[in-house]
């Protein structure tokens, strides 16, 4: 493998500003190495050679600058890019060629990024595995066997295999970080509102946000600075300055800083191993002057069933788009089916199972009936889980827990049983009900079966600056930048 | 309130709500997984009581407003490039009406 492919965004970066090397040699070396090994791990749907090089050339020509000019990105297959082939994971999308780019693109473009292709994931978002794809599963470059996480699995697997050293994810329930902790990456969700949903395509609009996947917590911090900021494309944008995440990750300082830790997320259910290395970064995390103490947040443990109900019933909405008339695919119009025949017929060959289990659960909790019961009760829930956060943070400055409960689940284990599948994100979800941002960074392998740990730090809303201080200094106490030197060669 | 029993007819309702043609064998497989779906969400039952208030959306929203200004946008080739059947600069749906 190309030297290249080893070094971090920032060292990339560095190299290109310097003409060390050229953005054009830096982009082959990874379009090399995705053509070697992306056939085991699966992590591109669609990689776009020449955007790709006629970027790099935009770049080394000197037309675009920015802290990350010439560094390749992954980007999920879930972001819109004009005239490059946008899937979300589904087969009611395969062969679209969106007309637009997403306002994070544009950013990214700008800055001199390089978008090398497109990247797995479950079919629109919707699953812990990318099991629910309907192009195949991407694997864990750690052990082939096992999922990469998702739903943005291929993002995290890219990341891990070096075939980019930074990528885009998109989190509704734990998409960016639960991939990132089971890779051994650093995976975060901004603020909700903190990065443009515009081009995003929708799964859970209250609860989608983009964000940065990386190798290491600047990295992640520098990408995260590139596509933050108020958009007037998305009116939940929010219109302020955005927190200063770039110096956080550079400081990592987090002597005097209280951080609590989640009571509520431990113990049975959780692998010990996960347990182990947990418990032993929050000691690390204490010796470097952190004041450490134990929060209750009695109403996460409600956070999970009213996220089932909540994201289903948004989704059961968002998905009434795909309606075979005015782009996607279109099944059975032979010129005497009605259109609402047309549109039923389409969706049900175009959708997988994991989207139908969902949108039918959504319509039901939407149902006349019903209703009050389960949306409106979980919505309540929503309120008493924002009240958890609001009140932690009088006492605390962050909360940490671990990213998810066990280590990478093998293919299969899980696809047939949705309940075992959701308990995955069962750490993640809190901060996405309450808008707050949170990010898993690498904390070690399990003593137990020698795969990669996520701790996760979860911080107030607009606050995205304390996660990336505390991420750092985890980085820092452990070398868990250079966890991926352990994985096995692919 | 516990979760009720769903039967293969409550699926094929909702299925028809969602515009999903499922065959019998989904609305099957798919109404013994809901069960336990519900049974277990339905945990949201438990705690919130008639004084919370819900929240829809993490953050306060207000609604944004913008000059209506006449600004470039998607040209109808652009916006029909994508489409499954096109005519006349429109998009060719199937009948809508019941007529033969």
């Amino acid at each position: 493998m190309s030297e290249l492919t080893l070094l971090t965004a920032t060292e990339l970066a560095d190299l290109v500003a310097r003409r060390e090397v050229s953005a054009v040699e830096v982009t082959q070396a990874h379009l090399d190495r995705i053509a070697t090994v992306d056939a085991k791990v699966n992590a591109f749907l669609y990689v776009d050679t020449d955007g790709a090089l006629d970027q790099a050339r935009r770049v080394d020509a000197g037309e675009v600058s920015g802290p990350l000019a010439g560094v390749p990105l992954a980007l999920k297959d879930i972001i819109v890019t004009k005239g490059v082939p946008t899937t979300a994971g589904s087969k009611v999308l395969e062969g679209w060629r969106p007309p637009y780019d997403a306002t994070i693109v544009q950013r990214m473009r700008a800055a001199g990024i390089v978008v090398l292709g497109k990247t797995n994931l479950d079919e629109f978002a919707m699953g812990s595995s990318t099991e629910h794809s309907a192009y195949g599963p991407s694997r864990n470059p750690w052990d082939l066997d096992r999922t990469p996480g998702g739903s943005g699995g291929g993002s995290s697997s890219a990341v891990a295999a070096h075939l980019a050293p930074i990528a885009i994810g998109t989190d509704t329930g734990g998409s960016i970080r639960q991939p990132a902790a089971v890779t051994g990456t650093v995976g975060a969700k901004p603020t909700y509102g903190g990065v443009s949903r515009f081009g995003l395509v929708a799964f859970s609009s209250s609860l989608d946000q983009a964000g940065p996947c990386a190798r290491t917590v600047v990295d992640a911090a520098l990408l995260h600075e590139v596509i933050a900021g108020h958009d007037p494309c998305d009116s939940t944008s929010i219109d302020a300055p955005v927190p200063p995440v770039v110096s956080a990750a550079r400081d990592g300082d987090v002597s005097g800083m209280r951080i609590g830790v989640v009571a509520e997320f431990k113990g049975s259910g959780y692998q010990p191993g996960v347990l182990a290395r947990f418990d032993e970064t929050v000691a690390l995390l204490e010796e470097a002057g952190a004041d450490v103490h134990e929060v209750s947040c009695p109403h996460f443990d409600y956070a999970l069933p009213a996220y089932y109900l909540i994201a289903p019933s948004e989704a059961s909405s968002n998905l009434a788009r795909y309606d075979a008339m005015r782009y996607g695919l279109r099944v059975g119009d032979d010129e005497l089916r009605s259109a609402e025949e047309v549109m039923a017929l389409t969706r049900d060959a175009g959708f997988g199972d994991e989207v139908k289990r969902r949108i039918i659960l959504g319509t039901y909790a939407l149902s006349a009936g019903y209703y009050d019961a389960y949306y409106g009760q979980a919505q309540k829930v929503r309120t008493l889980i924002s009240r958890d956060f609001t009140a932690a943070f009088e006492r605390v400055d962050v909360l940490v827990s671990v990213t998810t409960p066990t280590t990478a689940f093998r293919l299969g284990e899980r696809v047939e049983d949705p309940m075992a599948m959701y308990l995955a994100d069962l750490c993640t979800i809190p901060s996405n009900l309450y808008g707050g941002p949170a990010m898993s960074v690498p904390c070690g392998l399990s003593p137990d079966d020698g795969l990669p740990v996520g701790f996760q730090i979860m911080a107030p809303v607009q606050a995205d600056d304390r996660m990336y201080r505390v991420a750092a200094a985890v980085e820092r106490l452990l070398g868990s930048d250079r966890l991926l030197e352990q994985a096995p060669a692919l | 309130m516990a979760a009720a029993a769903i039967t293969r007819d409550d699926v094929a309702h909702l299925a028809r709500l969602a515009r999903i043609a499922m065959t019998d064998e989904e609305l099957d497989h798919l109404a013994g997984q809901l069960e336990v779906i519900l049974g277990a969400v339905a945990r949201v039952q438990e705690v919130a009581a008639s004084d919370v208030p819900p929240t829809s959306h993490a953050l306060p929203l207000t609604n944004v407003y913008r000059a209506d200004e006449p600004r470039p946008s998607l040209t109808d080739d652009a916006a029909l490039a994508a489409a499954p059947a096109a005519e006349d600069g429109r998009f060719r749906v199937p009948r809508i009406l019941d007529e033969a």
